[in-house]
Protein backbone atom coordinates (compact mmCIF):
# COMPACT_ATOMS: atom_id res chain seq x y z
CA UNK A 1 0.00 0.00 0.00
CA UNK A 2 1.29 3.24 -0.91
CA UNK A 3 1.94 5.92 1.29
CA UNK A 4 -1.11 8.58 -0.40
CA UNK A 5 -3.17 5.44 0.23
CA UNK A 6 -2.73 4.95 3.60
CA UNK A 7 -3.52 8.68 4.19
CA UNK A 8 -6.28 8.07 2.36
CA UNK A 9 -7.13 5.55 4.15
CA UNK A 10 -7.01 7.07 7.60
CA UNK A 11 -8.85 9.81 6.12
CA UNK A 12 -11.65 7.75 5.40
CA UNK A 13 -11.46 6.04 8.79
CA UNK A 14 -11.75 9.14 10.38
CA UNK A 15 -14.35 10.27 7.94
CA UNK A 16 -16.44 7.24 8.72
CA UNK A 17 -16.00 8.02 12.48
CA UNK A 18 -16.91 11.98 11.98
CA UNK A 19 -20.20 10.64 10.17
CA UNK A 20 -20.86 8.25 13.02
CA UNK A 21 -19.20 5.59 11.58
CA UNK A 22 -20.97 4.63 8.41
CA UNK A 23 -18.65 1.48 7.97
CA UNK A 24 -15.54 0.18 6.33
CA UNK A 25 -14.81 -2.29 3.58
CA UNK A 26 -11.80 -4.37 3.94
CA UNK A 27 -10.44 -5.66 0.38
CA UNK A 28 -7.66 -7.84 0.74
CA UNK A 29 -5.24 -7.58 -1.42
CA UNK A 30 -1.80 -8.93 -1.50
CA UNK A 31 -2.67 -9.62 2.02
CA UNK A 32 -2.91 -6.56 2.89
CA UNK A 33 -6.39 -4.74 4.17
CA UNK A 34 -7.63 -1.53 2.15
CA UNK A 35 -10.19 -0.02 4.27
CA UNK A 36 -12.66 1.81 1.86
CA UNK A 37 -15.57 4.16 2.72
CA UNK A 38 -19.08 2.49 3.01
CA UNK A 39 -20.47 5.00 1.22
CA UNK A 40 -18.50 4.07 -1.94
CA UNK A 41 -19.27 0.52 -1.56
CA UNK A 42 -23.08 0.89 -1.00
CA UNK A 43 -22.61 1.56 -5.41
CA UNK A 44 -19.82 -1.25 -5.52
CA UNK A 45 -22.43 -3.66 -6.56
CA UNK A 46 -22.66 -1.82 -9.95
CA UNK A 47 -19.24 -1.29 -10.45
CA UNK A 48 -16.12 -2.97 -12.05
CA UNK A 49 -14.76 -2.98 -8.26
CA UNK A 50 -17.96 -4.54 -6.76
CA UNK A 51 -17.79 -7.16 -9.74
CA UNK A 52 -14.59 -8.14 -8.40
CA UNK A 53 -15.26 -8.07 -5.04
CA UNK A 54 -18.16 -11.27 -5.97
CA UNK A 55 -21.13 -12.35 -4.06
CA UNK A 56 -21.30 -12.23 -0.33
CA UNK A 57 -20.05 -15.76 1.06
CA UNK A 58 -21.49 -15.27 4.49
CA UNK A 59 -22.45 -12.62 7.33
CA UNK A 60 -20.39 -13.16 10.56
CA UNK A 61 -23.08 -12.25 13.72
CA UNK A 62 -21.72 -11.45 16.65
CA UNK A 63 -22.26 -11.35 20.68
CA UNK A 64 -25.63 -10.62 20.33
CA UNK A 65 -26.28 -11.21 24.38
CA UNK A 66 -29.84 -11.63 24.56
CA UNK A 67 -30.94 -10.58 27.69
CA UNK A 68 -28.73 -8.02 28.76
CA UNK A 69 -30.78 -5.04 30.30
CA UNK A 70 -28.11 -2.37 31.26
CA UNK A 71 -26.79 0.92 30.42
CA UNK A 72 -25.03 0.41 28.18
CA UNK A 73 -27.67 -0.57 26.04
CA UNK A 74 -30.95 -1.54 27.53
CA UNK A 75 -32.34 -2.75 24.35
CA UNK A 76 -30.11 -5.73 22.96
CA UNK A 77 -33.16 -7.23 20.89
CA UNK A 78 -33.92 -3.96 19.29
CA UNK A 79 -30.04 -3.66 18.04
CA UNK A 80 -30.36 -7.14 17.05
CA UNK A 81 -33.62 -6.87 15.13
CA UNK A 82 -31.93 -3.53 13.35
CA UNK A 83 -29.14 -5.70 12.25
CA UNK A 84 -31.08 -8.81 10.96
CA UNK A 85 -32.88 -5.59 8.46
CA UNK A 86 -29.41 -4.36 7.42
CA UNK A 87 -28.90 -8.54 6.55
CA UNK A 88 -32.09 -9.08 4.78
CA UNK A 89 -31.48 -5.54 3.10
CA UNK A 90 -28.24 -6.93 1.18
CA UNK A 91 -28.89 -6.60 -2.19
CA UNK A 92 -27.22 -10.08 -3.08
CA UNK A 93 -28.03 -12.07 0.07
CA UNK A 94 -25.59 -14.50 1.66
CA UNK A 95 -25.66 -18.36 1.42
CA UNK A 96 -24.79 -18.12 4.99
CA UNK A 97 -25.00 -16.44 8.67
CA UNK A 98 -22.06 -17.87 10.99
CA UNK A 99 -22.86 -16.44 14.38
CA UNK A 100 -19.52 -16.94 17.03
CA UNK A 101 -21.05 -17.05 20.39
CA UNK A 102 -22.71 -15.18 23.15
CA UNK A 103 -26.01 -15.54 21.86
CA UNK A 104 -27.28 -15.06 24.95
CA UNK A 105 -26.22 -13.58 28.27
CA UNK A 106 -27.02 -15.54 30.87
CA UNK A 107 -27.80 -18.98 29.21
CA UNK A 108 -31.43 -19.07 30.60
CA UNK A 109 -33.78 -20.52 27.81
CA UNK A 110 -35.98 -17.71 27.78
CA UNK A 111 -32.79 -15.60 26.22
CA UNK A 112 -32.16 -18.31 24.04
CA UNK A 113 -35.65 -19.00 22.80
CA UNK A 114 -35.88 -15.52 22.18
CA UNK A 115 -32.66 -15.34 19.85
CA UNK A 116 -33.87 -18.32 18.16
CA UNK A 117 -37.28 -16.62 17.28
CA UNK A 118 -35.05 -14.02 15.77
CA UNK A 119 -32.44 -15.49 14.13
CA UNK A 120 -35.69 -17.09 12.50
CA UNK A 121 -36.14 -13.89 10.48
CA UNK A 122 -33.47 -14.12 8.64
CA UNK A 123 -33.65 -14.04 5.20
CA UNK A 124 -30.46 -16.08 4.56
CA UNK A 125 -31.82 -19.77 6.50
CA UNK A 126 -28.23 -21.62 7.06
CA UNK A 127 -27.08 -20.49 10.50
CA UNK A 128 -23.99 -21.81 11.91
CA UNK A 129 -23.17 -20.97 15.27
CA UNK A 130 -20.63 -21.62 18.21
CA UNK A 131 -20.82 -21.01 22.32
CA UNK A 132 -19.16 -18.37 23.77
CA UNK A 133 -19.02 -18.19 27.73
CA UNK A 134 -21.90 -16.59 28.40
CA UNK A 135 -23.55 -19.50 26.47
CA UNK A 136 -22.35 -21.83 28.97
CA UNK A 137 -23.28 -20.77 32.38
CA UNK A 138 -25.89 -23.12 33.25
CA UNK A 139 -25.48 -25.28 35.83
CA UNK A 140 -25.38 -28.74 33.04
CA UNK A 141 -24.68 -26.67 30.05
CA UNK A 142 -27.10 -28.15 28.11
CA UNK A 143 -29.12 -25.05 26.94
CA UNK A 144 -26.85 -24.30 24.12
CA UNK A 145 -26.32 -28.17 22.80
CA UNK A 146 -30.23 -28.89 23.16
CA UNK A 147 -30.99 -25.81 20.39
CA UNK A 148 -27.61 -25.97 18.70
CA UNK A 149 -25.89 -29.46 19.24
CA UNK A 150 -26.86 -31.24 16.63
CA UNK A 151 -24.45 -30.04 13.46
CA UNK A 152 -21.33 -31.12 15.98
CA UNK A 153 -23.17 -34.02 17.84
CA UNK A 154 -23.02 -31.92 20.88
CA UNK A 155 -19.50 -31.82 20.82
CA UNK A 156 -19.10 -28.03 19.79
CA UNK A 157 -16.79 -28.61 17.08
CA UNK A 158 -17.47 -29.00 12.88
CA UNK A 159 -16.79 -28.40 9.73
CA UNK A 160 -18.15 -28.41 6.60
CA UNK A 161 -17.74 -27.16 2.62
CA UNK A 162 -19.40 -24.58 1.21
CA UNK A 163 -18.54 -23.05 -2.68
CA UNK A 164 -15.15 -24.33 -2.18
CA UNK A 165 -14.36 -23.05 1.01
CA UNK A 166 -13.93 -25.06 4.31
CA UNK A 167 -15.31 -23.58 7.56
CA UNK A 168 -14.24 -25.21 10.91
CA UNK A 169 -15.99 -23.85 13.73
CA UNK A 170 -15.08 -24.97 16.81
CA UNK A 171 -15.45 -24.05 20.77
CA UNK A 172 -12.87 -23.18 23.04
CA UNK A 173 -15.42 -21.30 25.95
CA UNK A 174 -15.55 -24.76 28.01
CA UNK A 175 -11.93 -26.10 29.51
CA UNK A 176 -11.29 -23.20 31.13
CA UNK A 177 -7.72 -23.35 33.05
CA UNK A 178 -7.96 -21.17 36.26
CA UNK A 179 -6.29 -17.65 35.71
CA UNK A 180 -5.68 -18.78 32.12
CA UNK A 181 -6.84 -18.00 28.88
CA UNK A 182 -9.54 -20.03 26.82
CA UNK A 183 -8.65 -23.75 25.53
CA UNK A 184 -9.26 -26.26 22.74
CA UNK A 185 -8.54 -29.26 24.46
CA UNK A 186 -6.15 -32.29 23.00
CA UNK A 187 -9.47 -34.08 21.71
CA UNK A 188 -10.32 -31.17 19.47
CA UNK A 189 -6.86 -30.35 18.40
CA UNK A 190 -6.94 -34.00 17.22
CA UNK A 191 -10.01 -33.72 15.45
CA UNK A 192 -8.75 -30.83 13.23
CA UNK A 193 -5.19 -32.85 12.43
CA UNK A 194 -7.82 -35.40 11.09
CA UNK A 195 -9.86 -32.95 9.52
CA UNK A 196 -7.28 -31.30 7.95
CA UNK A 197 -4.81 -34.19 7.08
CA UNK A 198 -6.07 -34.95 3.30
CA UNK A 199 -6.91 -31.46 2.31
CA UNK A 200 -5.15 -29.84 -0.65
CA UNK A 201 -2.97 -26.63 0.61
CA UNK A 202 -5.24 -24.75 -2.00
CA UNK A 203 -8.33 -25.36 -0.40
CA UNK A 204 -9.59 -21.76 1.58
CA UNK A 205 -10.07 -21.97 5.14
CA UNK A 206 -12.35 -20.25 7.34
CA UNK A 207 -11.95 -21.36 11.02
CA UNK A 208 -14.41 -19.63 13.40
CA UNK A 209 -14.80 -19.37 17.17
CA UNK A 210 -15.95 -17.42 20.13
CA UNK A 211 -12.52 -16.37 22.09
CA UNK A 212 -9.88 -15.46 19.77
CA UNK A 213 -7.58 -17.73 18.39
CA UNK A 214 -4.80 -15.20 19.19
CA UNK A 215 -3.72 -13.61 22.32
CA UNK A 216 -4.93 -10.14 22.05
CA UNK A 217 -4.77 -9.35 25.89
CA UNK A 218 -3.59 -12.19 28.11
CA UNK A 219 -4.66 -10.35 32.05
CA UNK A 220 -7.94 -10.12 30.57
CA UNK A 221 -8.17 -13.54 29.24
CA UNK A 222 -8.49 -12.50 25.20
CA UNK A 223 -6.71 -15.71 23.51
CA UNK A 224 -6.88 -19.20 23.38
CA UNK A 225 -3.86 -20.91 25.67
CA UNK A 226 -3.69 -23.82 23.17
CA UNK A 227 -4.15 -21.96 19.82
CA UNK A 228 -0.54 -22.25 18.44
CA UNK A 229 -1.17 -25.87 17.97
CA UNK A 230 -4.01 -25.10 15.79
CA UNK A 231 -2.16 -22.37 13.77
CA UNK A 232 0.93 -24.75 13.30
CA UNK A 233 -2.05 -26.99 11.45
CA UNK A 234 -3.17 -24.23 9.63
CA UNK A 235 -0.04 -22.61 8.09
CA UNK A 236 0.42 -25.12 5.24
CA UNK A 237 -3.16 -23.55 3.86
CA UNK A 238 -2.48 -20.76 1.19
CA UNK A 239 -5.43 -18.53 2.58
CA UNK A 240 -6.60 -18.96 5.83
CA UNK A 241 -9.31 -16.34 7.55
CA UNK A 242 -9.60 -16.65 11.27
CA UNK A 243 -12.86 -15.15 12.75
CA UNK A 244 -13.69 -14.75 16.08
CA UNK A 245 -16.20 -12.26 18.63
CA UNK A 246 -16.01 -11.99 22.50
CA UNK A 247 -14.07 -8.24 22.22
CA UNK A 248 -16.65 -6.45 20.94
CA UNK A 249 -14.70 -4.78 18.89
CA UNK A 250 -12.35 -5.12 16.27
CA UNK A 251 -8.91 -5.96 16.31
CA UNK A 252 -7.06 -7.62 13.01
CA UNK A 253 -4.47 -8.49 12.31
CA UNK A 254 -1.97 -10.52 9.05
CA UNK A 255 0.23 -12.81 9.64
CA UNK A 256 1.74 -14.73 6.53
CA UNK A 257 -1.54 -16.30 4.50
CA UNK A 258 -3.64 -15.95 7.72
CA UNK A 259 -6.29 -13.20 7.93
CA UNK A 260 -7.53 -12.84 12.10
CA UNK A 261 -10.73 -10.40 12.55
CA UNK A 262 -13.14 -10.03 15.95
CA UNK A 263 -15.94 -9.17 14.92
CA UNK A 264 -18.32 -5.94 16.13
CA UNK A 265 -20.98 -6.92 18.41
CA UNK A 266 -24.72 -6.48 17.99
CA UNK A 267 -25.68 -5.61 21.60
CA UNK A 268 -22.96 -3.22 23.22
CA UNK A 269 -19.43 -2.12 22.80
CA UNK A 270 -16.55 -3.28 25.34
CA UNK A 271 -13.00 -0.90 26.31
CA UNK A 272 -9.90 -1.24 24.59
CA UNK A 273 -7.79 -3.67 26.18
CA UNK A 274 -6.44 -2.81 29.47
CA UNK A 275 -8.71 0.56 29.68
CA UNK A 276 -10.64 0.22 33.14
CA UNK A 277 -11.15 -2.71 35.62
CA UNK A 278 -12.19 -5.51 32.99
CA UNK A 279 -13.94 -6.52 29.96
CA UNK A 280 -17.44 -5.16 31.12
CA UNK A 281 -20.19 -3.37 29.17
CA UNK A 282 -18.76 -0.08 27.79
CA UNK A 283 -21.20 2.56 28.64
CA UNK A 284 -21.20 5.39 25.53
CA UNK A 285 -23.92 8.69 24.55
CA UNK A 286 -27.06 6.74 23.32
CA UNK A 287 -26.09 8.57 20.14
CA UNK A 288 -22.49 6.88 19.66
CA UNK A 289 -23.78 3.16 20.46
CA UNK A 290 -25.05 1.90 17.03
CA UNK A 291 -21.97 3.56 14.87
CA UNK A 292 -19.96 0.47 17.50
CA UNK A 293 -22.38 -2.32 16.83
CA UNK A 294 -22.45 -3.77 13.76
CA UNK A 295 -21.30 -7.24 11.59
CA UNK A 296 -18.71 -8.58 9.10
CA UNK A 297 -19.53 -9.58 5.65
CA UNK A 298 -17.15 -12.04 3.65
CA UNK A 299 -16.89 -12.13 -0.16
CA UNK A 300 -15.35 -14.23 -2.03
CA UNK A 301 -13.09 -11.83 -4.86
CA UNK A 302 -12.12 -13.32 -7.95
CA UNK A 303 -10.89 -16.33 -6.86
CA UNK A 304 -12.31 -18.22 -3.40
CA UNK A 305 -8.33 -17.72 -1.96
CA UNK A 306 -9.01 -14.39 -1.49
CA UNK A 307 -11.74 -13.15 0.99
CA UNK A 308 -13.06 -10.05 1.64
CA UNK A 309 -13.99 -8.72 4.71
CA UNK A 310 -17.07 -6.10 5.08
CA UNK A 311 -17.48 -4.78 8.39
CA UNK A 312 -20.86 -2.88 8.83
CA UNK A 313 -22.09 -0.74 11.65
CA UNK A 314 -26.04 -0.05 12.66
CA UNK A 315 -25.46 3.32 12.35
CA UNK B 1 -37.95 -26.98 48.32
CA UNK B 2 -40.25 -24.72 49.75
CA UNK B 3 -40.19 -26.66 53.14
CA UNK B 4 -36.52 -26.74 52.95
CA UNK B 5 -35.96 -23.25 53.17
CA UNK B 6 -38.42 -22.63 55.83
CA UNK B 7 -36.45 -24.99 57.84
CA UNK B 8 -33.46 -23.39 57.24
CA UNK B 9 -34.41 -20.38 58.33
CA UNK B 10 -35.84 -21.23 61.55
CA UNK B 11 -32.46 -23.15 62.13
CA UNK B 12 -31.20 -19.70 61.47
CA UNK B 13 -33.13 -18.14 63.64
CA UNK B 14 -32.67 -20.33 66.57
CA UNK B 15 -28.91 -19.96 65.93
CA UNK B 16 -28.78 -16.35 66.38
CA UNK B 17 -31.06 -16.82 69.35
CA UNK B 18 -29.10 -18.83 70.89
CA UNK B 19 -25.50 -16.78 69.74
CA UNK B 20 -27.05 -13.80 71.32
CA UNK B 21 -27.14 -15.38 74.69
CA UNK B 22 -23.56 -17.71 74.93
CA UNK B 23 -20.61 -16.20 76.31
CA UNK B 24 -18.76 -17.13 72.64
CA UNK B 25 -21.17 -14.92 70.32
CA UNK B 26 -19.00 -12.06 69.49
CA UNK B 27 -16.56 -14.27 68.39
CA UNK B 28 -18.83 -16.77 66.67
CA UNK B 29 -21.03 -13.61 64.83
CA UNK B 30 -17.81 -11.79 63.57
CA UNK B 31 -16.70 -15.54 62.09
CA UNK B 32 -20.76 -15.90 60.60
CA UNK B 33 -20.15 -12.16 59.26
CA UNK B 34 -16.71 -12.96 57.16
CA UNK B 35 -18.45 -15.54 54.95
CA UNK B 36 -19.60 -13.19 52.10
CA UNK B 37 -17.44 -12.64 48.53
CA UNK B 38 -18.05 -9.66 46.91
CA UNK B 39 -17.35 -9.85 43.23
CA UNK B 40 -16.49 -6.27 41.79
CA UNK B 41 -14.44 -5.20 38.98
CA UNK B 42 -13.33 -8.31 38.34
CA UNK B 43 -12.33 -9.42 41.24
CA UNK B 44 -13.34 -11.10 44.62
CA UNK B 45 -12.61 -9.72 47.48
CA UNK B 46 -11.89 -10.77 50.25
CA UNK B 47 -9.20 -14.04 48.99
CA UNK B 48 -8.46 -16.24 50.71
CA UNK B 49 -11.23 -16.24 52.79
CA UNK B 50 -10.56 -18.01 56.21
CA UNK B 51 -14.10 -19.94 57.45
CA UNK B 52 -14.96 -22.74 59.66
CA UNK B 53 -16.51 -26.06 58.85
CA UNK B 54 -20.37 -25.71 58.42
CA UNK B 55 -19.96 -21.99 57.19
CA UNK B 56 -21.73 -21.11 54.39
CA UNK B 57 -20.45 -18.54 52.11
CA UNK B 58 -21.94 -16.12 49.62
CA UNK B 59 -20.32 -14.73 46.34
CA UNK B 60 -22.64 -11.31 45.32
CA UNK B 61 -21.93 -9.71 41.88
CA UNK B 62 -22.16 -6.06 41.82
CA UNK B 63 -20.98 -5.94 38.33
CA UNK B 64 -22.74 -4.97 35.23
CA UNK B 65 -21.10 -7.88 33.38
CA UNK B 66 -22.42 -11.61 34.85
CA UNK B 67 -19.77 -13.74 36.76
CA UNK B 68 -19.96 -17.67 37.99
CA UNK B 69 -18.21 -19.06 40.88
CA UNK B 70 -16.87 -22.80 40.13
CA UNK B 71 -15.12 -24.86 42.09
CA UNK B 72 -11.65 -26.19 40.55
CA UNK B 73 -12.39 -30.03 42.06
CA UNK B 74 -16.13 -29.67 41.00
CA UNK B 75 -17.66 -29.76 43.81
CA UNK B 76 -19.64 -26.22 43.51
CA UNK B 77 -20.96 -24.57 40.40
CA UNK B 78 -22.96 -21.32 40.14
CA UNK B 79 -25.03 -20.48 37.46
CA UNK B 80 -24.78 -16.75 35.58
CA UNK B 81 -24.86 -14.35 38.58
CA UNK B 82 -26.49 -11.39 36.95
CA UNK B 83 -26.09 -8.11 38.80
CA UNK B 84 -27.02 -8.16 42.58
CA UNK B 85 -27.46 -12.03 42.24
CA UNK B 86 -25.70 -13.73 44.39
CA UNK B 87 -24.76 -17.98 44.89
CA UNK B 88 -24.07 -19.68 48.34
CA UNK B 89 -22.65 -22.75 49.11
CA UNK B 90 -22.15 -24.54 52.52
CA UNK B 91 -18.41 -25.88 53.22
CA UNK B 92 -18.64 -29.17 55.68
CA UNK B 93 -15.90 -30.32 55.59
CA UNK B 94 -11.67 -28.55 56.59
CA UNK B 95 -9.93 -28.32 53.10
CA UNK B 96 -8.15 -25.34 50.41
CA UNK B 97 -10.55 -24.63 48.00
CA UNK B 98 -9.67 -22.86 44.89
CA UNK B 99 -12.33 -21.32 42.26
CA UNK B 100 -12.82 -19.53 39.38
CA UNK B 101 -14.86 -17.14 37.05
CA UNK B 102 -15.23 -19.17 34.62
CA UNK B 103 -16.47 -16.67 32.06
CA UNK B 104 -13.12 -14.57 33.05
CA UNK B 105 -10.77 -17.50 33.97
CA UNK B 106 -8.35 -14.77 35.47
CA UNK B 107 -10.84 -14.43 38.52
CA UNK B 108 -9.80 -16.91 40.89
CA UNK B 109 -10.57 -17.25 44.65
CA UNK B 110 -9.48 -19.02 47.31
CA UNK B 111 -11.59 -20.59 50.50
CA UNK B 112 -9.86 -22.40 53.71
CA UNK B 113 -11.96 -24.34 55.99
CA UNK B 114 -11.12 -24.81 58.92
Amino acid sequence: MSDDKLLQSRRNALKCMAYGGAGTLFALSGGVFTPIDLAMARSYDESKEGKALGKPLFVQISDTHIGFNKEANPDVAGTLAQTIDIVNGMPVQPALIIHTGDITHLSKPAEFDLAQQMLSRLRTTELHTVPGEHDTTDATVTEYFNRFGKASDNKGYYSFDHAGVHFIGLINVLQFKPGGLGTLGDEQLAWVAADLKHRSASTPIVVFAHMPLWTIYEPWGWGTGDAEQLLGQLRRFGSVTVLNGHIHQIVQKVEGNMTFHTARSTSYPQPVAGVGAGPGPLKVPPEQLAAMLGITSISVAKHPSSLVLNDTVLA
Amino acid sequence: MFLGRTRMLLTAVGMTALLGTAPWSRLTADAADSTKITVKDFMFAPTPLTVKAGSTVTWTNLDDEPHTVVSDSGLFKSGGMDTNESFSFKFDKPGTYHFTCSIHPRMVGTIVVQ
